[in-house]
């Protein structure tokens, strides 16, 4: 029964990972945008550690926890795209009608997210590494990080994908895109959230990713604070999520 | 059924303001009747403020920060930042053209190339002084000072016009180029490089990075910033109006003279 489910899951994964190695235009980018964040946020703004008030440790640390958010995030979205791209050249009605348990095509695309994703994180780890992040977090911290990252990445996906099933159409990016970097950048992105002003303070309050960044933040200074907050915010924001995803399978199915 | 039909002769000189009207009345019509494409370009730089101004407002703490207002030290960013979008959007305009096959059309007539160019840039600098009126509406009402007043702002429309005409000379190069809105969409992350990799958030000498500072030193789109900056800031000052002017100046000539070239190869081909 797991085999039946999980075949067509494994093969919508390496048919999605074969074509993104195959086409560097779709890759790359996926690759070099949180490069380019990480090089402008934490090289561009390091000044803004001196700021009074601002007590995190490590200006570089600071700015990898959200770059490894939002790299999370962004790669599950860039999966929508994949997906819209198969609907819109036929591919996605050609896998719906080979399989059996078609919650499973969507569970092959976040295989294949998961395994790109890898990539992403070595790449920006090294490169934070290199360019003098402190870790001040245990092991076990550091895989409270990852995780964080992995829930952000599943919930943009689910998201993303919702959309995709709905819209079966590649115009539809800008609707993948852009709700995701504007929740992204509603957080405290910049500075720890006590020392966010104006109209930006109470909407980082109650945006999800808030809860995640300043748990993702306090496991890298090694005083976790507010993890179990960030999780359960994250469990449920998935949920919702996934069920928006499913629903929008659904509307791929009638459509036919 | 009879009609009458205009008969000009496109091949005189004299007719060139009639060519660069009708294509200029073209870019500025389908600037209206299509909105879709500039709406982002309009709206993004100014999420890209709020949320900047209210993330980075601590920022003003730092010794010698110019300003005790964030808004007013970021919304400079907020015309370049919409300025370059105006790269893709002039670029889109002419690929859609040629993949369409009305830029064939056009080829078969005496269009003069300068005429079809300055049209296309006609709706660009419309555009430009559009946004610059909103986003100086939109700063003062959110609390930023603009130090030049009224005579400011005339030197601010005419700048964002250059800046404008140069960075939409880089989208026409890129479509005339390619001929795919595709490609010139794919422009789109090194245009934001240019503009992260400035002095968009801090003042160059406030930037503790070397090698970042260095970027940005010699980044033209730093000191297109820090003009449009010093009116908000300091009101007049000549070396950032300088600096930020000469910028535009050589990149308007260098993108219209290089878009010139390629569009006779591609009206030849």
């Amino acid at each position: 029964m797991a085999s039946s489910y999980f075949a067509p899951a494994w093969a919508v994964a390496w048919r999605y990972l074969h074509n993104l190695y195959t086409k560097p235009a779709v890759l790359i980018p996926g690759l070099i945008f949180p490069l380019f964040f990480l090089a402008a946020f934490a090289g561009g703004l390091s000044s803004i550690g001196d700021a009074p008030g601002f007590d995190y440790y490590d200006f570089t640390a600071f700015q990898f926890c959200f770059i490894l958010i939002q790299a999370s995030a962004l790669a599950g979205v860039f999966v929508g795209f994949s997906i819209a791209a198969d609907f819109e050249q036929g591919m996605g009605r050609r896998l719906m009608l080979a399989t059996t348990h078609r919650s499973a095509i969507v569970v092959g695309y976040a295989i294949g997210a998961a395994l790109r994703l890898g990539l992403v994180w070595v790449i920006i780890t090294v490169v934070s590494l290199l360019a003098g992040m402190e870790v001040h977090g245990s092991g076990l911290n550091i895989v409270g990080i990852y995780s964080l990252a992995v829930l952000a990445n599943i919930a943009a996906l689910f998201f993303s994908a919702g959309v995709a099933l709905r819209f079966r159409s590649l115009q539809a990016g800008p609707l993948m895109q852009m709700p995701v970097f504007i929740i992204l950048f509603l957080a405290p992105v910049y500075v720890p959230q006590k020392l966010l002003s104006g109209w930006i303070e109470p909407a980082a309050s109650v945006n999800p990713v808030t809860a995640s960044l300043n748990a993702a933040r306090s496991l890298m200074a090694g005083e976790p604070s507010g993890v179990l907050l960030a999780y359960g915010v994250a469990l449920g924001l998935i949920a919702l999520m996934g069920i928006w995803a499913i629903r929008g399978l659904r509307s791929a199915e009638t459509a036919g | 059924m009879s009609g009458a039909v205009a008969t000009v002769d496109f091949g005189d000189r004299s007719v060139l303001p009639i060519q660069v009207s009708a294509m200029a009345a073209r870019s500025v019509t389908r600037l209206i009747r299509q909105p879709a494409p500039i709406i982002p370009s309009v709206i993004f730089p100014l999420f890209l403020l709020a949320v900047n101004a209210g993330g980075l407002d601590s920022a003003v703490n730092l010794p010698g920060f110019p300003t005790d207002s964030y808004i007013t030290f970021a919304i400079a960013f907020t015309f370049i930042q919409a300025a370059i979008f105006s790269t893709m959007n002039a670029g889109q305009g002419l690929a859609q053209d040629i993949e369409n096959g009305f830029f064939s059309r056009l080829v078969l007539t005496p269009m003069r190339p300068s005429a079809l160019m300055a049209g296309q840039l006609a709706g660009l600098v419309l555009l430009g002084q559009f946004q610059a009126l909103l986003y100086l509406a939109v700063g003062l009402a959110a609390g930023a000072h603009f130090e030049a007043g009224i005579p400011g702002y005339l030197v601010l429309a005419a700048l964002v016009s250059i800046i404008s005409i140069g960075f939409g000379g880089i989208g026409l190069i890129m479509a005339i180029r390619t001929g795919s809105g595709e490609a010139v969409q794919g422009m789109f992350p090194i245009m934001f490089v240019l503009l992260f990799f400035s002095s968009m958030a801090l003042p160059r000498n406030l930037i503790e990075q070397d090698w970042y500072r260095i970027i940005a030193t010699v980044n033209p789109v730093s000191y297109l910033i820090e003009a449009i900056r010093s009116l908000f800031i300091t009101g007049w000052n000549a070396e950032a109006l300088a600096l930020g002017f000469g910028v535009a100046i050589v990149v308007a000539i260098l993108s219209i003279t290089i878009a010139a070239g390629s569009l006779k190869g591609r009206m030849l081909t």
